[in-house]
């Protein structure tokens, strides 16, 4: 599967890319909190349009609204 | 990656969605998880942001998970996914020099100009077959585990580094690089 100068290539990749520090310098946590509390607070999208239908019904139909405050 | 045992106790706290057992288990695997995304991405600052991706996906999807099976590669699958899915999107960061013959140069510039005309081409390569061969041929990792994380067999990851190879030489040898 292999032709002879495949080993060439390889080598000569191998020297092109550098190399990188693999050690991760800190700890994580504290952003991956942030990121867990930003998520939590955030409205998800389809509530969004749950919102906006309800809205836009009220306004279409403001005589339901006694309806609706009954059933809440 | 070693994968660690985890106290089954634990898993399945996680799996209840237990935010103590997801940070004990974000400590445990932090450092694995961020060594195997940079090992893609070849970029600590980036590797930074999708390890946090990862366990933010992770969060998302313990009810999915079964804590009978390694958290570990469980974690380092879906580590891969999110950093080949950045590999796909990220623009190259080096362009592929000008194929025109350029002025003389000096032995140490014509090496360090191959190198930079190898990483070029490299960076072009489509990124399945870029992952498979930096993690296979640069970063030395065992076929089996590249498959594992990649979801597909240990053939596949040889054909996906052999295409990279393959891709690599034609493109440099259009270049006038013969290796």
């Amino acid at each position: 599967m292999t032709e002879p100068n495949d080993g060439k290539v390889e080598e000569l990749l191998k020297q092109s890319i550098r190399p990188v520090n693999h050690e991760l310098q800190g700890d994580l946590w504290p952003k991956m909190l942030g990121r867990l509390q930003e998520r939590r607070t955030a409205m998800p999208w389809f509530d969004w349009v749950l919102l906006a239908a309800l809205a836009l019904w009220l306004c279409l139909a403001p005589g339901t609204i006694p309806l609706l405050l009954y059933h809440l | 990656m070693p994968v660690l045992e985890q106290p089954a106790e634990l898993l399945e706290q996680f799996a209840l969605g237990d935010l103590g057992a997801f940070e004990t288990l974000f400590r445990e695997f932090e450092d694995e998880v961020f060594r195997w995304i940079v090992r893609i991405v070849r970029d600590p600052g980036v590797a930074e942001d999708l390890t946090i991706e990862t366990f933010w996906r992770i969060y998302r999807a313990h009810a999915r998970f079964d804590p009978k099976r390694s958290f570990g590669a469980w974690a380092r699958r879906i580590a891969t996914n999110v950093a080949l899915d950045h590999v796909k999107i990220a623009r190259p960061e080096v362009a592929l020099p000008d194929d025109s013959p350029g002025p003389i140069l000096p032995d140490a510039a014509v090496q360090r100009d191959i190198r930079e005309r190898v990483a070029a081409a490299f960076s072009q390569l489509p990124a399945k077959l870029r992952v498979a061969a930096t993690l296979a041929l640069v970063e030395k990792q065992p076929y089996k585990e590249i498959a594992d994380c990649l979801g597909i067999s240990v053939g596949a990851v040889k054909l996906r580094v052999f295409r990279a190879l393959r891709l690599l030489r034609k493109s440099l040898k259009q270049q006038g690089i013969e290796p």
